[in-house]
């Protein structure tokens, strides 16, 4: 286990690596001149002189690659353009609304999707099994940022049941619970069928076991069997499709902050963006695929883990 | 050609019948079927199904409801709503097809290279794939357009960088797995080149699953087509895309919902109508790929 864990480890390092090498191609091999990008197009050749030289962009590229690689693996990303503070300190502010987004996420997915998979297991090859299918393809389909702003329109504009915009008052962990509503179920609602899916196919396995077909005749009653005895292995397959799904759940949450105008990192880079500030980019991409990075490392340990069949095969 | 040879029936195509057969058996998959062909008929008849130009702009009839002229009403322009979600249906069906096929082809040469070439080669590309599949999509498209700018190019060039890993992936681990295979090696020995070897027997075997998980990805495109015109990052106004539409709606949200509808509905009739086919067809053609 540990020899496995240490190579999936190096593979994790070499891919980070490499995807900083990519961003770093990206930014400064692409036609454009960053200092230029950054300033706008009203920018006195003397603003950008000064901006090349503040960014390092006068020095040769094998200096300035190895300055952004050096630095982006001890958390310096660079400053943020105007206000000179570091891209990581901004980053870590708004990481953990889009954290806690993401939690939200995962609530309305697992709450809705392990019953439903569930009862779509027992139920199966009925008419429920064959609606929960069509609803499960149907949620994973519909792009998250339709469900967002359709939910908008619905619980926040024409019922006005919940509201529309902001992350609540600070402090106020009830009127907080009350704006991520929303937001998180235009992030999760994709996963419910996910997990349906999911949970459905692992309990029909489960079902079929021996340890059930014991259960079953010592007479237990099939409520005890479904919930205690096969939901609790049918569900170990899920954990860690959610490892893969956190990192997707991390382009949705862009979206629903976006919409509903929470803060987070996904609005954060997108109004860096808008005002052209181009080291908050490429620090947040980067920490959230270091993120997402991580979020597979740890799915593969506890497969690797479960699974002996996987750590051989690597 | 032997008489028996030509005169025995052509097995592909039969049983391409059979399988289309099934599929229109299926309600699910026919159902689908109708949706995709509702959209490729609106984009296609576009300009003979609504006499509004997409990008006239008309400031006396702002923010019209819909009414018997204007069956979808109008935007914050003026703009025919039905006008332009039926040709935003000509750039999400455009950018779908081009990416897409763009996408295969980049996939299948450096899955082929990947499988067939030299073990460091392979280590090194399937190490490039992973890193580049370890960017979260909408963050790629963001840092992306940072360089390029809005265009419909880069909406595109996203797609491919997102599909591409994927799909390199599965024609590498197929190349892997037939280029030990018997008639590979008696193609070997009979001293048929590589281009030959990849062209003639290693491609037609890669080609078939492939089609079907790409046209199953048809509606990702779609939607990452639509969400960065949604973010201002893809099509460039006037040009109407259901994306900006939804972004013309949601400024407007409180007060002229209908913008919004028009232009979610089209993108939630296409992902379903896809997705609903695509599955079905790959449950008809090759059930070993369920669940993937």
């Amino acid at each position: 286990m540990l020899n496995y864990a240490v190579k999936r480890l190096g593979l994790s390092i070499a891919i980070v690596s490499l995807a900083m090498f990519l961003l770093f191609c990206m930014i400064y091999l692409v036609p454009g001149d960053p200092a230029s990008v950054a300033l706008g197009p009203r920018a006195t050749d003397a603003m950008k002189e000064a901006l090349r030289v503040k960014m390092g962009l006068d020095q040769p590229i094998w200096v300035q690659f190895w300055n952004f690689f050096s630095g982006a693996w001890t958390g310096d990303l660079g400053e943020e353009v105007l206000s000179g503070r570091p891209v990581l300190d901004v980053v870590f502010e708004q990481l953990p609304y889009t954290l806690i987004l993401i939690a939200g996420g995962i609530t309305w997915s697992v709450a809705l999707g392990i019953p439903l998979g569930c009862w779509a297991a027992i139920n199966r090859g009925s008419f429920a099994d064959r609606l929960v299918g069509i609803l499960s393809v149907a949620v994973i389909a519909v792009p998250s940022f339709v469900v967002a702003i359709y939910a908008l329109l619905i619980f926040a504009v024409t019922l006005q049941w919940l509201p529309a915009i902001g992350a609540g008052e600070p402090g106020d962990i009830g009127d907080q619970l009350v704006h991520l509503i929303l937001p998180s179920l235009a992030v999760g609602l994709g996963w419910v069928g996910y997990i349906a899916r999911m949970v459905r196919a692992s309990m029909l396995e489960v079902l079929e076991a021996s340890h059930i077909r014991t259960a079953r005749a010592f007479g237990l009653p099939d409520r005890t069997i479904t919930y205690r005895y096969a939901l609790t292995i049918a569900i170990l397959p899920t954990i860690t499709l959610l490892g893969v799904g956190i990192g997707q759940m991390l382009s949705s949450a862009v979206f629903a902050e976006i919409v509903f105008a929470r803060p987070g990192v996904g609005k954060l880079v997108y109004d860096a963006i808008l005002t052209r500030n181009f080291p908050v980019v490429t620090g947040a991409v980067l920490v959230t695929t270091v993120i997402f990075v991580l979020l597979n490392l740890v799915a593969d340990l506890i497969v690797g883990a479960l699974d002996p069949r996987v750590r051989s095969s690597f | 050609m032997s008489e028996a040879a030509s005169n025995a029936p052509v097995p592909q195509s039969s049983e391409w019948m059979r399988s289309l057969k099934r599929l229109l058996r299926e309600p699910l998959g026919v159902f689908g079927l109708a949706l995709v062909l509702l959209v490729i008929f609106g984009a296609v008849f576009a300009d003979f199904l609504t006499q509004w130009d997409p990008t006239r702009i008309n400031p006396r009839v702002r923010f019209e409801g819909p009414s018997g002229e204007h069956l979808l009403g109008t935007d914050q322009l003026g703009r025919d709503l039905l006008a332009r979600v039926l040709h935003g249906g000509r750039i999400a069906l455009y950018v779908a097809l081009v990416s897409t096929a763009i996408s295969l082809a980049v996939g299948i040469v450096l899955g082929l290279i990947a499988g067939y070439g030299p073990r460091w080669l392979d280590n090194l590309m399937i190490l490039v794939f992973d890193a580049m599949k370890s960017f979260p999509t909408v963050m790629l498209a963001l840092a992306l357009v940072t360089i390029t700018g809005p265009s419909l190019t880069a909406v595109i060039l996203v797609v491919i960088l997102v599909n591409v890993p994927g799909y390199a992936r599965i024609v590498r681990t197929q190349t892997i797995a037939i280029k030990t295979s018997e008639f590979v090696t008696a193609a070997q020995s009979a001293g048929a080149s590589t281009a030959r070897i990849l062209r003639v027997h290693i491609m037609p075997n890669v080609i078939g699953p492939l089609v079907i998980l790409a046209s199953m990805d048809i509606p990702v495109v779609i939607a990452i087509e639509a969400g960065m015109s949604f973010l201002g990052l893809g099509v460039r106004p006037p040009t109407p895309s259901w994306g900006s539409i939804l972004n013309d709606g949601f400024a407007q949200i409180r007060e002229t919902p209908w913008i919004a509808i028009a232009g979610g509905i089209p993108i939630i009739v296409t992902t379903l109508g896809f997705t609903f086919l695509g599955e079905t067809l790959r449950d008809v053609f090759d059930p070993r790929l369920k669940g993937r």
